[in-house]
């Protein structure tokens, strides 16, 4: 099943995999989608086990009542004893009278929902006509059949482009689009950084509110702020927008890289981004600093998870010295992940899609210092005495811009320094602690 | 279609992954799409499980649909067969494969596989995860003790103990504490199943004179049917809390012809001494709430209301199954029943029992943690902390030890109670400080953030769970001298107070309606 393939402007043989993937569906990006838009819920047609997944994927049993909940399906839905579209009015009747302050409900389709094609897009419609516009419907699908885990922020951002239209005529049009979510701490800092390079009408995708969507247009370019976002691209493009292309900003070069492109977009002098970049650059090296000792030399394998694994390889090799054994990611989008692709040192293994089985047995092997993965492999591999370090908490923490370099260096410095604390050896430098 | 924000149980595929997990040498083929390998982490993370579960999920994807999730199937089958070598293997569907209707066990019959392959059929729509469990587990025992002939010498002490999984709560502890404790009484344990049983193991079930099912969601229907096919009695009786382990003990040893020897294991029972201690008076009519599975859920309202002195003001179950049971429960404590999967439903009934302890699941120890009510975990579903390090069961004589320390703790305790009024005028000894015992157990102030129903937090000891005064019920000078009394009754008096006035249709609260509803409340 395993095929190898060398396409002309790739440096490393691609391993592509189809067995077992220990990877999240698309739904689970709605643990930080919902944390991001703060006024819209996310309501999953699917099964008790999307429910059960939600929960114990976030861990979410600490919130009883979260923005997101799951309308499961039942046998007398899919004996059409029922109706399902009377059954999910009557869902969505019942949560929006519980939660009147909600603006936008975001229906999000499953596996079984696509299996039995069950048209999201008419009930949306359908219950737009009736909601709107006190509550904006949409939809898009989250299901492990056709997304894996950050996939699902992929198509809810191409959702949330292709539903604009109407909304926000009045207002200019935005120069620049920021997409993919990042924590608000890094959209202030990069907001920042924008305003002393001079670029001004730069907008976020998503916005912290469901009506804060910026007005699209051939006028406006657009930069990606993750990897995954090959649909959300291309609505945009169908929009008129233009993207710049970059890599991505993880660490001080991605970051700087990223920032470059932009500023070259909108014709910024050499001058002028070397005077506003140059403190955080600093700042960022003096932080990585800490940590590059830990990891220096380290070999690395990055199982597959978020689709950042390109990138996060390229911070590590690059940055603070680690050697990368392989890097796995669910799926490659090439075109946007080219410049990372080519920064990775000559003889790194990339691998597409996955064989878990196969996988771990290449990772034994190969024996590494550290092995990023999923949450049910790491204390499996811990178990064997390998050291590992979550994945999952690279979708969650702040890890993008310059003031955070650091902070990405030490989730890898992290289980390294636990290992030494444990075994005794000398206390580590100031800076690697883990707090 | 139900609107779930959370769910106590998950799918019947994570009930038959639990029994997979339980056991050595099986494996489980689960034809499902990518994203469900979440199950996992359920052992990976929250019992941290060494090794991966033994289970090998197919991960279809969408262009599969239109050519063949059978062969993604098979071939998954074949691969996990040669890699794992299991010695048996489990096949089924998740929620989405079910509707593929691909038949598992048919296919993987084609492949001829030279080890037994036992179908699974779990109707996603219509079940859920301990259903999914017993299911797999009465399955497995009917394909390796179906053709089995009972010996004619079967030693009359021999017994299995049946139903501890991976997953449950303090199972791991339980079979230590009462295969201990069975051995102690002259007991021949043989088979402890699923936990650590091999499919081999499930054949030599019938070689023992009966069984001891210790959780019956999981194993109730396997032991029916040995019962019935083998003609194994099993004992029923659930060893939690101090009676009830006496019970049980009788009832084995009386299945087993050794009543004639001394009971041991009895002198271990601390709870009935603690209970009696002067200190204990404190906890007489505790108003407590219960809410989990069947069966712990009614052990505790037994102990609760039997052992510890406490009063039973609501128990209810998220099962269906075993709806029954419980209602019968609660009758015995004159509160009614809640039998319900909706964990709104059980905030609602809380709140409106006001109880002075939540004795529950992980959502319970939320809500509780919300509304600052100490709390306790009786039941499963649980979160990481409630796989303890230490050595601590539920059943038997420690685990009824382990039940009056983690049950009593985070309440307030009789002689810190005598010293907190003597000190409450001292200036440096104020409301807000906690005593110094209750950091572990009790809501901290302002730990989550609290929904606009719930009080003050600076109050809260004081207005815990209490969320109706509207401040104008009370005058002012009967404010202050409500708040001379110590603030850990202080939430009762005033609940108490308005009760009074509210049936007398006395407005507004004064001081003497305060001291006309003491007297009337007196016990």
């Amino acid at each position: 099943m395993n095929q190898t393939f060398r396409p002309g402007c790739e440096r490393s043989a691609t391993i592509r995999e189809r067995g077992q993937h220990e990877v999240f569906c698309g739904l689970t990006s709605i643990i930080w989608l919902h944390r991001k838009v703060q006024d819209a819920f996310f309501l999953i047609v699917g099964s008790r086990t999307c429910a059960h997944l939600m929960q114990s994927a976030a861990g979410v049993m600490i919130f009883s009542e979260p923005r997101f909940a799951t309308a499961i399906m039942e046998e007398r839905d899919l004996a059409g004893m029922a109706d399902m579209h009377d059954e999910l009015d009557g869902v969505v009747e019942k949560l929006l009278a519980r939660r009147p302050d909600i603006k936008m409900l975001v229906l999000v389709g499953s596996c079984p929902s696509e299996v039995i094609k069950f048209d999201l897009g008419k009930a949306a419609e359908r219950l737009n006509r009736h909601y709107a516009p006190k509550h904006r419907v949409i939809c898009y699908s989250g299901s492990g059949i056709e997304t894996t885990f950050t996939q699902g922020e992929e198509n809810f951002l191409a959702a949330l482009v292709r539903d604009e239209p109407d909304a926000g005529k009045s207002q200019d049009s935005a120069k620049l689009v920021v997409a993919g979510c990042l924590p608000d701490v890094v959209e202030d800092q990069f907001q920042r950084l924008f305003k002393d390079l001079g670029i001004d009408g730069v907008h976020f995708l998503p916005g912290r509110t469901s009506a804060a969507m910026p007005k699209i247009d051939r006028s406006t370019r657009f930069v990606l702020a993750q990897p995954y976002l090959g649909a959300a691209a291309q609505a945009l493009e169908s929009r008129g927008a233009s993207r710049i292309n970059a890599i991505f900003p993880l660490g001080e070069e991605g970051t700087t890289a990223w920032l470059k492109a932009i500023a070259d977009a909108f014709e910024v002098s050499e001058e002028r981004f070397e005077t506003v970049t140059a403190p955080a650059r600093k700042r960022a090296w003096a932080a990585l600093s800490h940590y590059r000792h830990l990891l220096s030399g380290k070999r690395v394998f990055l199982f597959p998870d978020s689709q950042l694994e390109p990138s996060l390889a390229r911070f590590l090799a690059r940055e603070i010295g680690a050697q990368i054994v392989e890097v796995g990611s669910p799926y490659l989008h090439r075109e946007h992940v080219a410049g990372e692709l080519a920064l990775l040192p000559p003889g790194v293994a990339l691998s597409e899609g996955q064989d878990v089985d196969r996988q771990i047995d290449r990772c034994r092997a190969a024996d590494p210092d550290l092995i990023v993965c999923g949450m049910g492999l790491a204390n499996p591999f811990e178990a064997e005495g390998r050291l590992t370090k979550w994945s999952i908490e690279f979708a969650f923490t702040p890890i993008q811009g310059y003031e955070q370099a650091g902070d990405l260096a030490e989730l890898f410095a992290r289980p390294l320094v636990r290992r030494n604390a444990l075994s005794g050896k000398p206390a580590t430098e100031e800076g690697a602690s883990c707090s | 279609m139900q609107l779930s924000m959370w769910t106590y149980e998950g799918p019947p595929h994570v009930g038959a992954m639990r029994i997979a997990a339980s056991m050595e040498g099986l494996h489980y083929v689960l034809h499902a799409p990518q994203g469900d390998t979440y199950a996992d982490l359920l052992f990976t993370m929250i019992e941290r499980r060494p090794s991966r579960p033994p289970v090998t999920y197919t991960t279809f994807q969408a262009r599969d649909l239109g050519a063949s999730t059978a062969d993604v199937f098979k071939s998954a089958c074949h691969d996990a067969v040669e890699r794992f070598q299991p010695e048996a293997l489990l096949v089924g569907a998740s929620c989405t494969a079910e509707l593929l209707q691909d038949d598992p066990g048919g296919l993987a019959k084609t492949l001829e596989l030279d080890i037994p392959v036992v179908p699974l059929e779990l109707p996603s729509y219509q079940k859920k995860e301990n259903w999914g469990a017993s299911e797999t587990f009465y399955r497995l025992v009917r394909a390796f003790a179906g053709n089995r002939q009972r010996s004619e010498t079967i030693q009359p002490n021999s017994c299995n103990i049946l139903g501890p999984t991976s997953l449950g709560f303090r199972n791991r502890d339980d079979i230590r504490e009462i295969s201990g404790l069975l051995r102690e009484n002259g007991l021949d344990v043989r088979i402890v199943a699923p936990l650590g049983a091999r499919p081999a193991d499930l054949a030599r079930l019938p070689e023992a004179a009966f069984n001891i099912v210790l959780y019956p969601e999981i194993a109730e229907t396997a032991a029916r049917w040995l019962q019935k096919a083998h003609n194994m009695p099993f004992v029923s009786t659930v060893p939690i809390g101090v009676e009830a382990t006496q019970r049980f003990i009788g009832e084995a040893r009386a299945l087993a012809g050794l009543e004639e020897t001394p009971l041991t294991g009895v002198e271990t029972d601390r709870l009935s001494w603690y209970s009696k201690s002067i200190d204990s008076n404190y906890l007489t009519g505790k108003r407590v709430f219960i809410f989990g599975d069947a069966t712990h859920a009614i052990a505790a309202a037994r102990i609760a209301s039997r052992e510890l002195g406490f009063k039973v003001c609501g128990l209810g179950t998220y099962m269906r199954e075993f709806a029954r049971d419980v209602r019968a429960a609660a009758q015995a404590y004159n509160v009614e029943p809640l039998i319900t999967d909706d964990h709104l439903q059980v905030e609602e009934a809380i709140l409106e029992a006001r109880p002075e302890l939540v004795l529950g699941t992980q959502m319970e120890r939320h809500i509780a943690k919300r509304l600052r009510v100490p709390c306790a975990v009786i039941s499963a579903p649980v979160h990481v902390q409630d796989f303890p390090a230490r050595y601590s069961p539920q059943m038997g004589f420690e685990g009824a030890n382990v039940i009056f320390d983690s049950w009593v703790h985070p309440l307030m305790m009789g002689l810190e109670e005598h010293l907190l009024s003597m000190f409450r005028d001292d200036f440096e000894f104020n409301d807000d400080a906690a005593a110094s015992h209750l950091h572990a157990h009790s809501p901290a102030q302002a730990d989550t953030p609290v929904k606009a129903v719930v009080p003050d937090a600076s109050t809260a000891q004081d207005t815990a769970i209490s969320l109706s005064e509207a401040p104008s019920l009370w005058t002012d000078e009967a404010e202050r001298e409500l708040k001379k009394v110590p603030f850990f009754v202080r939430g009762k008096a005033r609940r108490n107070t308005e009760t009074f006035a509210a049936d007398n249709g006395i407005h507004p609260i004064t001081v003497e309606t305060l001291y006309d509803a003491k007297a009337h409340f007196a016990r």
